[in-house]
C-alpha cells in the first residue's frame, strides 16, 4: 500500500506548538480549564502539548478519557470493542474542558466522549483540539475548535500518525488502498 | 466494511465461547480478556455516575430457579450499569411451578425477545443443556454441583489483585468440596491461571475422582494452611445433602473451623475468601471474617465488575 507522508517531524512540532499557543491566548492561566485526551490515539498528542504548556510555566491538569462503553458502534462489528484506562482525578464540574484527540473523521467519537464526559459532573463548555481534520468524512455536526491542519481524503484512505514513543517517528502517512 | 477504517488498538478478538456455562469452556485467553475488561468496569463501578450506555438495545432474563442473595442482585446492577434491560423470574413465582419445562418457558421468554438468558437451576448441567436447546446466549449463574463460573472468575480476580500473578501460588479450599460447584470452577480456574490446588475437609465431602484432577487432599487444616498463599472457605450445603456425611456440625468445626488461634499459629498471612453465604463459627469465625487478612467484600464488589466484563464480551457476539 502506497503511503505518502503529510506531515514530517518539524513540521508535526511546529503545529504543536502553534496549537498550545493558541490554548494559551484563550485560557489565560488554565485555572478554569482542563485538557481530557481522548483514549489511546490522543493521550501522546496530549502530553505533547502539555510539555509546552509546563515549559512556559502553565499549571494544567491533563485527564485521559476512555470512550469504549459509550461507542455506538458496539455489536456492529464482528469483534469486541477493546477497553482502555480513563483516569480523570478531578472535578470537571463548571470547567471549561478541551477534548484532544489526533484524527477527527467522522465525528463518531467525539460523540461517544461528550457522552462519556457526562460521568464526571457537568463543564461549563467544551471545546474540539485535532492534530488532523479530515473535513470532508464527517458522519455528526462536530468541528474542531483548534486544528492542525486539514486533510482532504476519501473515504477508503487511511491517515495514520506515528509518534516517536510508539513508533520512533514523528510523522503523519496518507495511506491508499488501492484494491478497493 | 466500516471495521477497515477503525484503528487496531480499539479492537480485540472476541471470547472463544458464545455462553458462558462453565470455566472448562473457557481458554486461558479468554479469562485474561475478561481479567482486562473487568480492570475498566471496576473503575467505572467506582464512578459518581456508575452507568454506560453499552448495553442498551439488550434485554436480559434473570431465571433463578434457586435461592440467590449476591449473585442475583450482582447480576443485575452489572445488566443496568451497563444500560440492559432487565426481567427476573424466580421459580416460586413462575409457572414452573405448574408444570412447565425449562424448555418451554424459556422459549416463551425468548418470543418476548429477550437477547441473554442468566441461569441458575439447582440441576448440574441445566445450563449446557439449554443452551444446545434454545436459540440464545446463556450464562450459568449456578447449576447445581456443577460449576459457578463467576464466582470462580470473581475469586480469581479478587486473589490476583491482592498477591499478583496465580502462577505457582498455592490456593487451598476448605469444606464441603463434594457439593460445591464453587469448588469445581474454581479448581479448573486457578489451574488454568497456573497455580497449585489442595482441597481439604471430611473424607466424606471430597469426591472419590478428585486426584484425577490433579487436586491434592489434606485432611489436617493447620497442615494444609501452611502451605497456602490464599485459602477458600466453603460453607457446608445442607440443602444438597439427602444423608449425613459427619458427626456434628460441632466436630466438623473443631477439625475444619477457621478460627483466629489457628490463624495466628501458622505464622504466615495468607488470603482469606469466602463465596457466601457465611455460616459464621461454623466454617469460619466472625472475628476472622471480619479481619484484615479476609477479602470476603472485595469478592462481592469485584464481582460486579466481573458480570459486567462477561455480559460485554458475551454480548458482542449475539
Amino acid at each position: 500500500m502506497p503511503l505518502k507522508k503529510i506531515l514530517n517531524a518539524e513540521q508535526i512540532s511546529s503545529i504543536i506548538s502553534r496549537l498550545a499557543f493558541q490554548l494559551i491566548e484563550e485560557h489565560n492561566d488554565f485555572s478554569n480549564t482542563v485538557i481530557l485526551a481522548i483514549q489511546p490515539r490522543g493521550v501522546l498528542l496530549a502530553k505533547r502539548i502539555l510539555e509546552i504548556l509546563i515549559e512556559q510555566s502553565y499549571k494544567v491538569d491533563l485527564g485521559v478519557l476512555d470512550i469504549t462503553f459509550f461507542r455506538d458502534d458496539f455489536r456492529r462489528n464482528e469483534k469486541s470493542l477493546k477497553a482502555n484506562k480513563t483516569n480523570i482525578n478531578f472535578s470537571i464540574e463548571n470547567k471549561t474542558v478541551v477534548l484532544v484527540d489526533d484524527v477527527l473523521f467522522t465525528g463518531r467519537s467525539i460523540r461517544a466522549a461528550l457522552d462519556a464526559l457526562q460521568s464526571y459532573g457537568r463543564p461549563i463548555s467544551v471545546q474540539l483540539l485535532n492534530l488532523i481534520d479530515r473535513r470532508f468524512s464527517r458522519e455528526l455536526p462536530i468541528q474542531p475548535d483548534y486544528c492542525g491542519i486539514q486533510v482532504d481524503s476519501r473515504l477508503n484512505q487511511k491517515v495514520v500518525v506515528k509518534w516517536m514513543e510508539d513508533d520512533d517517528e514523528d510523522s503523519v502517512y496518507l495511506e491508499r488502498n488501492y484494491n478497493e | 466494511m466500516r471495521i477497515l477504517y477503525i484503528w487496531k488498538e480499539i479492537i480485540m478478538s472476541n471470547l472463544s465461547v458464545n455462553h458462558l456455562l462453565g470455566i472448562k469452556y473457557l481458554s486461558l485467553k479468554d479469562i485474561e480478556q475478561i481479567f482486562e475488561t473487568t480492570d475498566h468496569f471496576k473503575e467505572v463501578i467506582n464512578r459518581k455516575i456508575k452507568k454506560v450506555p453499552s448495553l442498551r438495545d439488550l434485554t436480559i432474563a434473570n431465571l433463578f430457579f434457586e435461592n440467590s442473595t449476591r449473585t442475583k442482585i450482582s447480576f443485575e446492577l452489572a445488566q443496568k450499569r451497563l444500560s440492559a434491560d432487565v426481567v427476573n423470574l424466580s421459580s416460586s413465582a413462575s409457572s414452573v411451578s405448574k408444570g412447565e419445562t425449562l424448555i418451554d418457558t424459556v422459549n416463551n421468554i425468548l418470543s418476548m425477545k429477550v437477547d441473554m438468558i442468566v441461569l441458575r437451576h439447582p440441576s448440574p448441567g441445566a445450563s449446557v443443556f439449554l443452551s444446545k436447546n434454545v436459540n440464545s446466549c446463556i450464562i450459568n449463574a449456578g447449576d447445581g454441583t456443577h460449576e459457578h463460573p463467576t464466582q470462580a472468575l470473581l475469586d480469581a480476580y479478587s486473589l490476583n489483585q491482592k498477591i499478583g500473578s496465580l502462577k505457582n501460588k498455592n490456593i487451598l479450599i476448605v469444606g464441603d468440596i463434594l457439593h460445591s460447584r464453587v469448588a469445581m470452577s474454581n479448581i479448573y480456574a486457578y489451574q488454568m491461571l497456573g497455580a497449585n490446588v489442595k482441597v481439604c475437609g471430611p473424607k466424606s465431602l471430597i469426591p472419590k475422582y478428585i486426584e484425577s484432577f490433579d487436586v491434592s487432599i489434606e485432611t489436617n487444616l493447620i497442615k494444609a494452611l501452611k502451605w497456602c498463599d490464599g485459602v477458600n472457605m466453603l460453607r457446608i450445603q445442607n440443602e444438597r445433602m439427602s444423608e449425613s456425611y459427619f458427626p456434628t456440625v460441632r466436630e466438623y468445626v473443631q477439625q475444619f473451623g477457621l478460627n483466629k488461634k489457628i490463624l495466628d499459629s501458622i505464622e504466615k498471612e495468607i488470603i482469606i475468601m469466602h463465596p457466601g453465604p457465611i455460616n459464621r463459627g461454623v466454617e469460619i469465625t466472625s472475628e476472622v471474617a471480619d479481619s484484615e487478612q479476609a477479602i470476603i467484600l472485595d469478592q462481592v464488589e469485584n464481582g460486579v465488575a466481573i458480570r459486567m466484563a462477561i455480559m460485554y464480551l458475551l454480548a458482542s457476539k449475539i
